[in-house]
């Protein structure tokens, strides 16, 4: 994915600053540092070179670092994080750079320590259903090598192919079956971690629990801020028998967030609950020829795993519920080539809302499922307002929404536009109780939405983690947690108790 | 929770902070016998009781801390719903708050997950008396540290916990307890037979040559899983009320005298070589032993294989004085240090429980 930094259409700069003020370091001082624990090929000074970190999968925000080390061994990796402690210089950990909000977005003053070369996988085991490997691991890479054996890694973020385990740590990176399977941070059972001051820490372990405080659990989803991860042990699990997805259409979306009701209030848990409104499937009918039925209002996706026996009573059951919810038509997968072309389409939202648009903004409030139709009926009432289009996909199951807002960033006044609709969408999601971000992260991207969700007294504490993790401020400073001097000058207020400051103005 | 209990509380805190004292939020006492030390002024978190909010459809429940466990899996129960971690009570009136802050789990957690993997969300008071709410009611929630979680399972060290929103699920369609009769190491072996297969196991318990395992699913998978794992069908009464007392500690194993360990290891630990009585759950992962083996002796042998023990009851008064719990690594009890500082700046909350200086 880093080639998509270097595609050339100029440097946006969203208004941001970095918190932590540092004063500029003595980059040639930094530089000889970092060469003498680093081998010359795993520090990139030259300016052409650092071009390709200059952003993560936020290409909006763009900065260059000082440095960028890609340590191939943990001594380096703590090294690195010494010299850079002992010379006060900020460190931005990078795993694929794929990260949708910013999180691995450089500091101008600042190294960006890549774990791209830490990629070995360690050791896999059938019997413990466990696999050990280093952060630079892509996440696809960890199924196949668990494949031979049965088993598999369950969180599938759509970047799966590229994505590491290392930046999946830092996410809590979900994927379209996490509401069976659980997002990373219920499938990591240990981290090796070391410090800013170069202390490796065991954090888990391959035991099913650990003495002390879960540490494990503030370190999964920290982006960066609290150490930076050197090996990763994950749980992995037996492949299904089998597993079939249902289409179902729908000529209302109202129908459709019914269906997703019904079907959890009934006790099913499907392997995955996916919906798309029509905007979508129009897109992406157009670039994969799913043969999704394009006059529908929206489509769901059902899909049913386990043993045979288990996944014919399911799809029964959830067949039985969706014609009741009044859908215009049910098809079921007859083997494994239908079930794919089914999520083929779902999966190519993204490329296809690429080539519908010079631009997309990727938005991941998540919401109360049952307010799934509100939202949907709210964002095409903002759609019209902004003079964008949008189109919807959801992670219906667990109310995530990845609205894709499609703009035109040559064109100032359409990026604007973008941004506002993006604002107004996660302020809703806020007001209608859910978050900000459900698995994409805060990074730069949401900064001063997060002054609209928490409180200063919750912030306040955010730093009092930060800093019980990294005293001197130095990891990742700037993302993730606002400074609440920042809220302060956003003038942004905190929705308290999914209470708007106005409620009765209306927002729909 | 009202805004004159609120109140009340955070005065507590205030001054207890102010004059350097110590408090104990407590429930029930169903497991004040868990712990180093009980230090400081009794504060009953009983004040508030109830259900906040419960979504069926959305699969949450929030309750004030003071709500007992037993209420609330009754009305989960009526709505054919669970708290799949089958959280220990140890009490009739074990409540939420004290679940969360022990952070046990239960029989079914090989299956669906521990405790804190189910916890979605808190609201809390710190030891400066700031009211703080984190997570929420939705599955997937990124913003911000993962602080909910850390709460589970950190004995009232770190805050008083108000309410607490937990995720639900359907309780399965079907169970089915088989029994066979087989020997420590042939038990261990086949639990992770079927572990790394697709079958419906949601609990697995060996004691004095039985392997008790309980399948949980819909009725043609458990017929289909039956034939595999073979061995004697307990009838359904006699099951439930099994996992019940292996869940509670009712069961005869737990009744002796010697103290009790808890011992969670790695999934291929072999044979504890040990010296005691033992009870076997979660697939040889958690193993209860009876025994009155030196203390260092025994942790010395558990951390060799990757695992960590809990003097969980009993035990001669010198032992209490040693760490009930696993003592942690230097570099990682610093980052304790400064975690309950972060929470607790004043040391006002339940000092000592944890660690002698935590």
């Amino acid at each position: 994915m880093q080639d998509v930094c270097r595609y050339d259409r100029g440097p946006i700069r969203l208004p941001y600053e970095p918190v932590h003020a540092v004063s500029a370091p003595d980059t040639p001082t930094l530089i000889a540092a970092l060469s003498r624990v680093l081998p010359a090929d795993c520090l990139i000074t030259d300016s052409g070179l650092l071009r390709a970190y200059e952003c993560d999968g936020l290409m909006l925000i763009r900065e260059q670092p000082l440095a960028v080390a890609l340590p191939t061994t943990e001594q380096q990796v703590i090294e690195v994080l010494r010299t850079c402690h002992a010379l006060g210089v900020p460190v931005v950990p990078r795993g694929a750079g794929t990260g949708l909000s910013g999180g691995a977005t450089p500091h101008r003053q600042g190294v960006v320590l890549s774990t791209a070369r830490l990629n070995r996988i360690v050791s896999v085991d059938r019997l413990a259903q466990q696999a050990v490997v280093q952060p630079g691991v892509r996440n696809l890479a960890v199924s196949e090598a668990a494949a031979p054996h049965g088993l598999y890694y369950a969180p599938d973020p759509s970047s799966q192919i590229a994505c590491s385990i290392g930046g999946n740590v830092a996410e809590n990176s979900g994927g379209v079956h996490c509401l069976k399977y659980g997002l990373t941070v219920h499938n990591v059972l240990r981290v090796r971690m070391v410090s800013m001051t170069g202390e490796v820490m065991e954090i888990g372990s391959a035991a099913p629990d650990s003495p002390g405080y879960d540490l494990l659990a503030v370190t999964v989803g920290s982006e960066g801020l609290l150490g930076v991860v050197t090996e990763v042990t994950v749980k992995l699990v037996p492949r299904p028998r089998v597993a079939r997805c249902v289409l179902a259409a729908f000529g209302d979306v109202r129908s459709a967030g019914q269906a997703v009701a019904d079907i959890i209030a009934a006790g099913i848990i499907p392997a995955g609950l996916e919906m798309m409104d029509q905007g979508a499937t129009v897109a992406v009918e157009d670039f994969v020829h799913a043969g999704y039925p394009l006059d529908a209002a929206a489509i769901l996706l059902c899909e049913a795993d386990g043993t045979e026996e288990e996944v014919q009573d399911e799809i029964a059951r959830m067949r039985a519920l969706l014609d009741a919810a009044g859908a215009t038509e049910v098809r079921v997968s007859n083997d494994e080539a239908e079930r794919l072309r089914f999520w083929a389409g779902r999966k190519a939202a993204f490329p296809a809302a690429g080539r519908m648009s010079p631009d997309y903004y990727c938005m991941d409030g998540t919401i109360p499922r049952r307010k799934l139709a509100d939202m949907l009926e709210a964002m095409n009432a903002m759609s019209v307002k902004y003079g964008l289009r949008c189109l919807n996909v959801f992670h219906a199951g667990d109310g995530n929404l990845h609205p894709l807002i499609l703009f035109d960033s040559n064109d100032p006044d359409s990026l604007h536009r973008a941004e506002a609709f993006g604002v107004e969408i996660l302020e809703l999601s806020i007001a209608l109780g859910g978050t900000i971000t459900g698995e994409h992260g805060v990074g730069l991207e949401k900064i001063d939405q997060m002054c609209m969700q928490f409180a200063a007294d919750e912030l306040d504490l955010f730093h009092r983690v930060k800093a019980a993790f990294d005293p001197a401020g130095l990891l990742n400073p700037g993302k993730a947690v606002p400074t609440l001097h920042r809220c302060a000058e956003m003038g942004r207020m905190h929705v308290h108790h999914g209470q708007l400051p106005h409620p009765d103005l209306p927002r729909f | 929770m009202t805004t004159p209990l609120i109140s009340a509380l955070r005065e507590q805190v205030l001054d207890a902070a102010a004059q350097g004292r110590a408090l104990r939020p407590h429930g029930s006492g169903s497991k004040d016998f868990l712990g180093l030390h009980l230090a400081g002024s009794p504060l009953d978190m009983r004040g508030a009781q109830g259900v906040i909010a419960y979504e069926p459809s959305e699969l949450y429940l929030t309750a004030h801390a003071g709500t007992r466990l037993a209420d609330i899996e009754a009305l989960l129960a009526c709505n054919g719903q669970m708290l799949a971690f089958e959280p220990p009570h140890f009490g009739a009136h074990a409540t939420l708050g004290g679940a969360l802050a022990s952070g046990l789990s239960g029989p079914r957690r090989i299956a669906s997950g521990s405790l804190r993997d189910f916890v979605l969300g808190v609201t809390v008071m710190d030891g400066q008396g700031r009211v703080l709410r984190f997570g929420g009611q939705v599955m997937k929630n990124v913003a911000g540290f993962d602080v909910s979680r850390l709460i589970a399972g950190s004995f009232g060290t770190l805050c008083l916990i108000l309410d607490v929103t937990l995720k639900v699920l359907p309780r399965p369609l079907a169970q089915q307890t088989h029994v066979l009769a087989l020997d420590e190491t042939a038990a261990l072996q086949r639990m992770r037979e079927w572990g790394a297969q697709p079958l419906p196991v949601s609990a697995t318990c060996w004691h004095d040559g039985l392997l008790s395992v309980r399948l949980s699913g819909a009725r043609p998978a458990l017929e289909a899983a039956a034939r595999l794992i073979g061995g004697e069908v307990l009838g359904d009464a006699a099951a439930d009320a099994f996992w019940q007392d292996v869940r509670e500690h009712r069961h005869a194993f737990f009744a002796g005298a010697a103290p009790l360990w808890r011992i969670a290891l790695p999934p291929l630990a072999p044979h504890l070589p040990l010296d005691g009585d033992r009870l076997i759950e979660w697939n040889g992962m958690q193993r209860w032993l009876r025994s009155d083996a030196d203390a260092d002796a025994l942790r010395h042998v558990v951390s060799a294989m990757g695992g960590h023990s809990t003097l969980f009851r009993g035990g001669r008064p010198f032992d209490r004085e040693l760490d009930v719990f696993e003592p942690l690594a230097p570099e990682v009890m610093a980052v304790h240090r400064r975690l309950k500082l972060a929470f607790d700046p004043s040391g006002v909350f339940s000092p000592g429980r944890l660690y002698a200086d935590l």
